[in-house]
């Protein structure tokens, strides 16, 4: 929903400081996810955070979540699935060129990087290209895999 | 001034030392002179003469003339074909590619194949939304966004390899451009996003139209802040304005275009709006020139390609010099064609 998601990013400093924990301890459960199974967990739980995300980001299940990287605005509500910056065609108002009612998405997500610590360096940070094969995929349980997969 | 190896059509020129492609644009730029290129409004049309009409207006003052890819999300005729036609004569255009139209497999063909026809200059854009154009039904790709492109196309490059990790054999050759516009939100990270175009492989800058200088230089100033300056080569987009009528119509109905009302009521009040425009425009170019970092200026005369010739003649950017063109110097061609 627009009006949530806005306030998202307003919101964006404690909603990353909770991600961050909410992150932590999805990595701590990784045993469990292993005992479980990841495959046999991936259907329930995208669709959990299809919810979740939905609801706060408008997120359209990429399955390689930036929301840290982007103050907390989902880049692919940009109808160009911008993920490294906006375009040029940003609105006087601050309103996206393409659908002239909604504010520009980096515009927003500029507003909401400057509210995390650290924010405007990750919104520096070049994101590769898309990976397609991942659309509907949790990216918390990719998260979580990729993390725990890395600890040593 | 003129190099000593000057291009003779279908013989691609040596790289020089430094250089990452044989194109004039770059030893322009690296030569440190004032470079001047300019678009061209793709025909509506299967004729290639159609092509090399619009292209001679502006023999003489351009060192590179940009192909659109579908600019505005109106359909033309392609870039790709644009440049085919541009080089088999010598010419030095500038490949735009847009990620609306295609995906990273169409892409990276036509890098490749951009590069083997002769093309020296790419730029990356990630391009006008479809319902901007005159096929809103289409659906917009995607796929990359200027970014990545940026990136895929370095990688080509650089690496000799697909995205994929696919090997290629021999890498083209191109000098790698981006697009910014100064002049929009959010302004405060404008800077820092060229920075990031930068870090992702961009060699030279085009902006959009420029009529704010005051907007422009504080810009210019971010850009050395961040020590970007000689790290990348800024031209300026700037364009002769018709009327006021026309300046308004522009900056309601063309998202990204700022005109500041000065400028509009500047030429509301001329007798000769058309003439104004493009003085207004030579005294853009010759106070843009001045500015610490920008080397060169893109000029955008959309739908008025006739005076672009005259407004740099006027605006003494050049000093004397005549960029390259077909038929400059048929003595070298005919020599080196016969050596």
């Amino acid at each position: 929903m627009y009006a949530v998601r806005r306030w998202s990013v307003r919101h964006a400093r404690g909603l990353n400081a909770f991600y961050r924990g909410f992150e932590s301890f999805l990595v701590a459960l990784d045993p469990l996810f292993r005992a479980i199974g990841y495959e046999r967990l991936e259907r329930p739980v995208a669709r959990v955070e299809k919810t979740v995300k939905g609801l706060l980001f408008d997120c359209r299940m990429c399955g390689q979540c930036v929301l840290s990287s982007t103050g907390m605005a989902c880049p692919m509500n940009c109808p160009k699935n911008l993920r490294n910056g906006p375009c040029g065609g940003v609105r006087a108002n601050g309103h996206c060129e393409v659908r002239p009612e909604m504010r520009c998405v980096w515009v927003e997500a500029f507003a909401g990087s400057e509210r995390i610590p650290g924010g405007i360096a990750a919104l520096s940070t070049v994101q590769p290209a898309v990976d397609r094969r991942l659309q509907g995929k949790s990216a918390w349980l990719r998260v979580v895999r990729e993390r725990a997969g890395a600890a040593p | 001034m003129i190099f000593e190896d000057e291009p003779v059509p279908g013989y691609p020129l040596p790289i020089l030392p430094g250089h990452t492609s044989p194109g004039r644009l770059e030893r322009v730029l690296r030569a440190g002179l004032f470079a001047v290129t300019t678009e061209l409004d793709p025909p509506d049309s299967a004729d290639p003469e159609e092509v090399y009409k619009r292209a001679r207006v502006f023999d003489g003052y351009v060192d590179a003339i940009n192909a659109t890819d579908g600019s505005g999300a109106n359909c033309h005729m392609s870039s790709m074909a644009v440049c085919s036609l541009l080089t088999r004569v010598g010419y030095a255009p500038v490949m735009q590619i847009s990620c609306r139209d295609k995906n990273r497999i169409a892409i990276q063909g036509d890098i490749l194949g951009g590069a083997a026809m002769g093309v020296c200059n790419v730029l990356c854009l990630t391009g006008d939304g479809v319902q901007a154009g005159d096929h809103p039904q289409a659906l917009p790709v995607f796929d990359l966004d200027c970014m990545s492109l940026l990136e895929t196309a370095r990688t080509l490059r650089d690496e000799s390899r697909f995205l994929s990790g696919r090997k290629i054999t021999s890498a083209p050759r191109v000098l790698l451009g981006a697009a910014e516009n100064p002049f929009t939100h959010p302004l405060a990270w404008r800077a820092q996003r060229l920075a990031k175009k930068v870090a992702a492989g961009a060699q030279f800058i085009q902006t959009q139209w420029c009529y704010d200088v005051p907007l422009l230089r504080t810009f210019m100033g971010q850009i050395e802040e961040l020590g970007l300056l000689g790290r990348v080569f800024i031209l300026v987009g700037v364009g002769p304005l018709r009327s006021a009528k026309s300046a308004e119509w522009i900056r309601t109905h063309v998202p990204g275009v700022h005109i500041p009302d000065a400028v509009v009521r500047r030429l509301a009040g001329a007798s000769d709006p058309a003439a104004e425009g493009r003085r207004l425009c030579i005294e853009l170019i010759q106070e843009i020139r001045t500015l610490k970092g920008v080397h060169g200026v893109h000029v955008m005369a959309f739908r008025q390609e006739h005076t672009v010739a005259e407004i740099i003649d006027r605006s003494g950017v050049l000093n004397g010099r005549k960029p390259w063109y077909p038929g400059r110097d048929p003595h070298t061609s005919t020599n080196r064609m016969a050596s």
